[in-house]
């Protein structure tokens, strides 16, 4: 009788635990969702600043995240891929792997303000790209590397070991292997890997905060070694800068908005098309 | 022919293996430019009065360097943290493993990992205009931005990854355990915390470990929310500034090359360290689950 009592008390506990973490993560959606939709409107993503960020939309820092995003992806992808492979395909196991594997994990947990640091010793200063977007990706891609090569060699390893033994059974050599059966088979997962990696990155405010954001230009970035606008770091300017706080909020819940759309949607595609495939391998 | 295929071979082995030591490459430049960037300072600076000097007052005519106020402010934040991202975090994961149903667990995995990429930003920002107008009035306070604010937003912040986390090391758990478990007639309960908990139980600490690293390391949240008082912080109500937040607010201001910009490189530097000791007891913790469960991967 005891025994069943304290089964109830405890997953009553473990219910209610579940019920504060939707609740918490939900009201945040909500508030961020009907604050922001009042100022969200057509002209609000295809217009410039106007009237000293008081008025007008915020295209340039639409602009400003997806150069930056693609840029990053750009030089992290292929030399995240190519680690995986080599992790995965070529890679005697011993020292040096281990070494790698080792600074590959450290490297996920550095924190993103520190690749700020480094993007501004470095790019910035070093290399005199300036504050650019150049610089910016190039910090995010790094940033971005050790999830790119975690998902990539996650995709590599589900390729059953058969399949490259077949292959290499009818003559082809290690690269036609790789290149022929294993990188297409395990395509759609490091597509996924990709994929929620632009979900992340996208988001992030510190490593750009001191290597490409700007609060206000006129227009649109002409090269990469212009300054751009960002939706995050638009966010954090207008609720921290300027002189018109009121209006200023107004429009960092419509960025908020538009960020939290973005990055949600990005997610939970990457995480739908995992499932599937799951489900189709399963 | 043959000869051409095998420097083929050669070439794309090369290549491969160039390409991922850059990885290591990456690592070991950023803990070299920390140490070129921030070393000029302690020409100026002990290090001892550098990392327990209660005063932080880089721009003063007789600028003081102590640092001691940032690292309490951001331990006394991710211990606050803690208080929220483990018990629900891990209580949501036991949820989702123990008693959700099929159905729920379909929706319920997919949709926390979800709202794990909610960007930090967006975090600091609903801090800044929901949660501390609301703590202030609640607890009456001179102002919401303080590190009691700070220590709810990063816990919440954090519950997505511990949660992820702990789930997947609760699903590590061989059946056999649990069925062993029933057979000498346990409860769903009893079998939960006597046998699947403790089993996952590093598993479990891997997850804190791993969230506690990023709430330490989080940036944009309490830069926006923990209100930037360099002072050693005597309650969770005063307004606080972690390491994080003195870097990323005073880097703008700071001149490239001058004291204060190698004094921030130093604060960055000893938050690697910490986050890396804090990955690193994470990695040998998680090694030991693995061995226990009989995980080779």
């Amino acid at each position: 009788m005891k025994k069943r009592f304290s089964q109830r008390i405890g997953f009553g506990i473990l219910w209610l635990c579940m019920a504060a973490t939707l609740f918490f993560l939900g009201s945040i959606i909500y508030f961020i969702v009907v604050r922001g939709a009042g100022v969200f409107s057509w002209q609000f993503l295809t217009d410039v600043p106007r009237k000293s960020m008081t008025a007008g939309g915020v295209a340039p820092a639409i602009a400003g995240t997806v150069y930056l995003t693609m840029g990053a992806m750009v030089f992290a992808l292929p030399l995240g891929i190519a680690c995986a492979i080599y992790l995965n395909e070529y890679s005697p196991r011993g020292f040096i792997v281990n070494i790698i594997r080792m600074s590959i994990n450290n490297l996920a947990g550095v924190p993103s303000v520190v690749f700020g640091l480094f993007g501004l010793a470095l790019f910035v200063k070093s290399f005199k790209f300036g504050v650019s977007i150049l610089s910016g990706s190039l910090t995010l891609g790094i940033l971005v590397l050790p999830l790119i090569i975690s998902a990539a060699q996650e995709a590599l390893m589900a390729v059953p070991q058969s399949l490259r033994e077949a292959s290499l059974a009818l003559g082809a050599t290690h690269w036609q292997t790789i290149k022929r059966i294993v990188l297409p088979n395990a395509l759609s997962g490091i597509l996924t890997g990709a994929i929620l990696s632009i979900g992340r990155i996208a988001g992030e405010t510190a490593p750009i905060l001191f290597t490409a954001a700007t609060f206000y230009n006129r227009g649109f970035p002409k090269s990469i070694f212009d300054e751009a606008m960002a939706l995050p770091y638009h966010i954090y300017a207008l609720m921290t800068e300027g002189t018109h706080p009121d209006q200023q909020t107004a429009i960092a819940y419509g960025c908020a908005l538009i960020l939290l759309l973005l990055v949600l949607a990005i997610s939970a595609s990457a995480i739908i098309i995992r499932q599937r495939q799951r489900r189709f391998h399963a | 022919m043959e000869n051409f295929t095998k420097i083929k071979e050669k070439i794309y082995r090369g290549g491969f293996t160039a390409l991922a030591f850059s990885s290591l490459v990456f690592l070991a430049g950023i803990i070299l430019l920390l140490l070129k960037e921030s070393l000029p300072l302690f020409r100026h600076v002990r290090f001892s009065d550098f990392i327990f000097g209660r005063a932080w007052y880089p721009t003063a005519s007789v600028p003081e360097w102590g640092i001691f106020p940032l690292i309490m402010a951001s331990f006394w934040v991710t211990l606050g943290a803690l208080f929220i991202c483990v018990p629900l975090g891990v209580g949501s994961a036991l949820y989702i493993h123990e008693i959700a149903s099929a159905q729920q667990r379909v929706f319920l995995k997919p949709l926390i990992e979800i709202l794990a990429s909610i960007p930090s930003v967006v975090y600091g920002f609903f801090g800044m205009v929901v949660a501390a107008p609301f703590l202030q009035k609640a607890f009456g306070l001179p102002t919401g931005l303080c590190a009691l604010t700070a220590s709810i937003i990063l816990g919440i912040m954090a519950i997505p990854t511990v949660c992820s986390l702990a789930e997947d090391a609760l699903s590590c758990v061989p059946d056999s355990f649990r069925e062993a478990s029933y057979a000498v007639g346990a409860n769903r309960w009893q079998t939960l915390m006597r046998v699947v908990l403790p089993a996952a139980g590093s598993g479990v600490s891997t997850a804190i470990i791993l969230g506690m690293s990023r709430a330490i390391g989080e940036t944009m949240t309490v830069l926006m929310v923990a209100g930037g008082a360099a002072i050693v912080p005597r309650s969770f109500l005063q307004p606080v500034r972690p390491m994080t937040s003195t870097i990323a607010a005073e880097m703008g201001e700071a001149v490239m090359g001058s004291l204060h910009y190698n004094a921030l490189f130093s604060i960055g530097l000893v938050l690697f360290v910490i986050t890396l000791v804090f990955n690193m007891i994470a990695e040998m913790v998680c090694k030991r689950f693995r061995l226990k469960l009989g995980i080779d991967r």
